[in-house]
């Protein structure tokens, strides 16, 4: 029986067959496709373009220079009325990556603990965190905004503020947190601080690279870390204090404070997604086989050996692009901020598109600065995954 | 062949096993220490909430009485509730919204049993939709609402249906492109999808709000919620592709190649092999997506659409019943966790199910 060769591949070696290729069967069908979306959009464009200047307004991103006239509840920028649209919308944006940030770090640590207690093996508290997960998942964040920033309202007034340890006060004001206050802070010190941050990464990239990187030596270089980076400030004349909120007057002085609508936000993103975080862990650790763990037994490891030595590495490949996910999320749903009155960046582009008429330029700004967030996030995430993906796995 | 008395096998016999459940509570020196701790967590936190739940809470009576307890105010919940379902919805033509909604959630019932699962459901749902449409305007039977005094549930659950609906046509589509040969068809298809999963959903609702009354010649005149539809549609036509490009995935090669020499053609082959096997492997994805675009639909508050989010938050602000949002915002959680909660037990049962099958 003769066989046919399948050849795969260009027949014609040059950059207009590998063109050809790449564009494939019924190019000129396709051709009109592409036409057809464009003349779309650009009819679409020429009647935005139409409607605005019946308005009265001019198309294009002169605004930015313009002053703002409006007042931005908080921000981590010095902003006032006047100032221009440009720096209201970055401050919107500081804002956002703010509570994202916070949000990232504090669901992470809530869901990872929940996660763990989820595998506990007590009964109890594996139920407990069951309904936990449920409950969170199966409501909408909005409404549980809603009735984070109703409750931060319904706090009492900072005289009469909530208080845990002294060190944590609930008022209507806002939430009070212990600060940290640094004195004296030279030149110096950041360059000492930053020699020992590169010392410290140079470090672990070397051991990486040598493939000698354990938890071992990872944790004793960290420890070296913070307490060179302690050291650090004494020897350059700068000092740490604890900086706690006291009762004083009317008001709460002191610590670092949160407004209300900030607080609001941080516990709903915290809350929603730890829940997702949770239910990843899980899914991450039990996705290991039982036969790894028995196997690791059968090895004399110890149950925390076995965890770190055996389960994670390979969990963490489950949870990691699932967790990504997750963060990309949080920060797109921190968007949710224009309800509740935290000046995001969403709040700000829907204020600049009020009072200025050029919706059309400030919402371009708001979906190209997500997207320029999502899609970096993402080509990262798809660097990491190659890199920690099974050595020869089939589905690639 | 013996004859075997059921009674006796041990199986039968055997009392309520407790050993895993006390190893699960007091099994080892840890699991104590965690039990005792969870529940000295519990004996703080249920004795205030059943407090304020039930046995301070105020059942009958006016506002009054409730600042006057320090309960919860279910004379507030009975008073609102019509209005936290349709919000306002004139009164007196309120059998519409309650109709539209019973249709709904009849229809609803129907579609999640498999045994319905054939063309006459599609039909069905297109006529159910446009009659809750005509139910909700009122344009036959004279009267007509516009849609700005619609609210509360039906309209979210109208929206969500709507949406999700026209969705999956246009995902298979896009799914269908992302994976074609054809290169132009393959980028247009891409750059659709990550535009879309990589905004947020309040930025289409704007988009829906401010820029497509000006796109669209006589756009101003066009219904805010129809406007709405179309953006939300088009936004999670693209999530919905991902679920269904998933699916096309699994479908090996070779069943592409067997129907080509069988002479099928490739909408053919698509839609006699490759999409009916590719859909039946997602629809529990489809399901727990489904779940989440409900939890979505909230956001519509955001654009000042009375979903049934923001009609439990207008109802607080009854000049009469001021400022009730614990249970304004409980009643609307129950709502919606009882739909997704059921929902995601009925997409692990669904799953079960086909996967039982699928082997024979």
């Amino acid at each position: 029986m003769a066989t046919t060769e399948i050849v795969l591949g260009r027949d014609r070696p040059g950059l207009l067959s590998r063109l050809a290729g790449w564009w494939g069967p019924r190019p000129f069908i396709q051709l009109a496709v592409f036409v057809a979306v464009v003349a779309l959009f650009w009819l679409l464009g020429a009647n935005v373009a139409d409607t605005m200047r019946r308005i009265g307004v001019t198309p294009g991103f002169g605004f930015l220079e313009r002053s703002a006239n409006f007042e931005i509840g908080e921000s981590v920028i010095a902003f006032k009325a006047g100032d221009l649209y440009v720096w209201a919308i970055l401050a919107g944006l500081i804002n956002t990556v703010k509570v994202a940030v916070f949000g990232c770090v504090l669901a992470t640590i809530l869901g990872v603990a929940l996660g763990v207690a989820g595998l506990s093996g007590n009964l109890l508290l594996a139920t407990l965190v069951r309904w936990y997960v449920e409950l969170i998942r199966n409501t909408p964040l909005l409404l549980q905004l809603f009735f984070w920033i109703a409750l931060a309202k319904s706090f009492p007034p900072p005289r009469q503020a909530l208080s845990a340890f002294d060190a944590l006060f609930l008022s209507n004001r806002g939430v009070f947190v212990p600060g940290i206050i640094v004195d004296g802070f030279s030149s110096r010190t950041v360059l000492l601080l930053v020699a020992i941050a590169l010392s410290y990464g140079l470090y672990l990239y070397t051991a990486y690279r040598r493939r000698r990187l354990r938890s071992g030596n990872g944790l004793a270089a960290t420890f070296v870390l913070l307490a060179a980076a302690g050291a650090a400030f004494p020897a350059t004349g700068a000092t740490l204090s604890l900086d706690m909120p006291v009762l004083g007057g009317f008001n709460i002085r002191g610590g670092y404070s949160l407004t209300p609508e900030f607080a609001a936000l941080l516990a709903g993103l915290t809350v929603k997604f730890s829940a997702a975080i949770a239910e990843i862990v899980r899914a991450g650790i039990q996705s290991v086989s039982r036969g790894q763990w028995e196997a690791a037994r059968a090895l004399g490891l110890h149950p925390g050996q076995i965890m770190r030595l055996v389960v994670l590495p390979q969990a963490l490949r489950v949870i990691t692009p699932l967790i990504t996910s997750s963060y990309l999320d949080l920060t797109k749903d921190s968007s949710l901020a224009v309800a509740i009155g935290y000046p995001d960046l969403v709040s700000i582009i829907n204020t600049t598109a009020n009072t200025t008429g050029q919706s059309f330029e400030a919402l371009a700004i708001l979906i190209g600065i997500y997207l320029v967030l999502n899609l970096s996030v993402s080509a990262l995430m798809n660097v990491y995954n190659r890199r920690v993906a099974l050595r020869g796995d089939v589905s690639r | 062949m013996s004859l075997v008395n059921i009674a006796s096998l041990p199986l039968m016999r055997r009392s309520f096993d407790w050993k895993p459940l006390w190893n699960g509570l007091f099994g080892t020196r840890l699991n104590t220490a965690l039990t005792v701790l969870t529940l000295a967590f519990l004996a703080w936190l249920l004795p205030p909430l059943a407090h304020w739940l039930v046995l301070d809470a105020t059942w009958t009576g006016t506002a009054q009485d409730c600042a006057a307890a320090s309960g919860a105010c279910w004379a507030f919940v009975t008073a609102k509730l019509r209005f936290i379902l349709f919000a306002f919805y004139p009164q007196d033509l309120q059998w519409r919204p309650t109709a539209a909604l019973l249709l709904l959630l009849g229809l609803l019932g129907v579609t999640a049993l498999p045994r319905f699962w054939r063309r006459e459901l599609l039909i069905a749902w297109l006529l159910v939709v446009g009659l809750c449409w005509v139910l909700l305007t009122g344009t036959l039977t004279g009267s007509p609402v516009p849609s700005n005094q619609w609210g509360g549930l039906p309209v979210t659950l109208l929206v969500w249906s709507v949406c999700f609906g026209l969705s999956v046509p246009l995902a298979v589509l896009l799914a269908l492109a992302r994976r074609s040969k054809m290169g132009g068809l393959r980028t247009l298809a891409v750059l659709f999808i990550e535009l879309m999963r990589g905004t947020p959903m309040v930025a289409i609702l704007y988009v829906a709000m401010l820029i497509l009354p000006m796109a669209i010649p006589g756009g101003q005149f066009v219904d805010k919620t129809v406007r709405a539809i179309i953006m939300i549609t088009l936004f999670w036509s693209a999530y919905v592709a991902e679920v269904v490009r998933g699916g096309l995935q699994t479908i090996p090669h070779g069943q592409e190649e067997a129907a080509k020499a069988l002479g099928f053609g490739y909408w053919r082959t698509m839609q006699l092999i490759v999409l009916p096997q590719a859909l039946r492997q997602v629809i529990p994805g489809m399901v727990n997506l489904a779940i989440g675009f409900l939890l979505a639909t909230s956001l519509l508050a955001v654009i000042g659409i009375f979903d049934l989010l923001n009609a439990a938050r207008a109802s607080t602000t009854d000049p009469k019943w001021l400022g009730f949002y614990d249970e304004a915002y409980l009643v609307a959680g129950v709502i919606y966790f009882l739909f997704c909660f059921g929902g995601s037990r009925y997409s692990r049962w669904l799953e079960a199910r086909l996967r039982a099958g699928q082997r024979s």
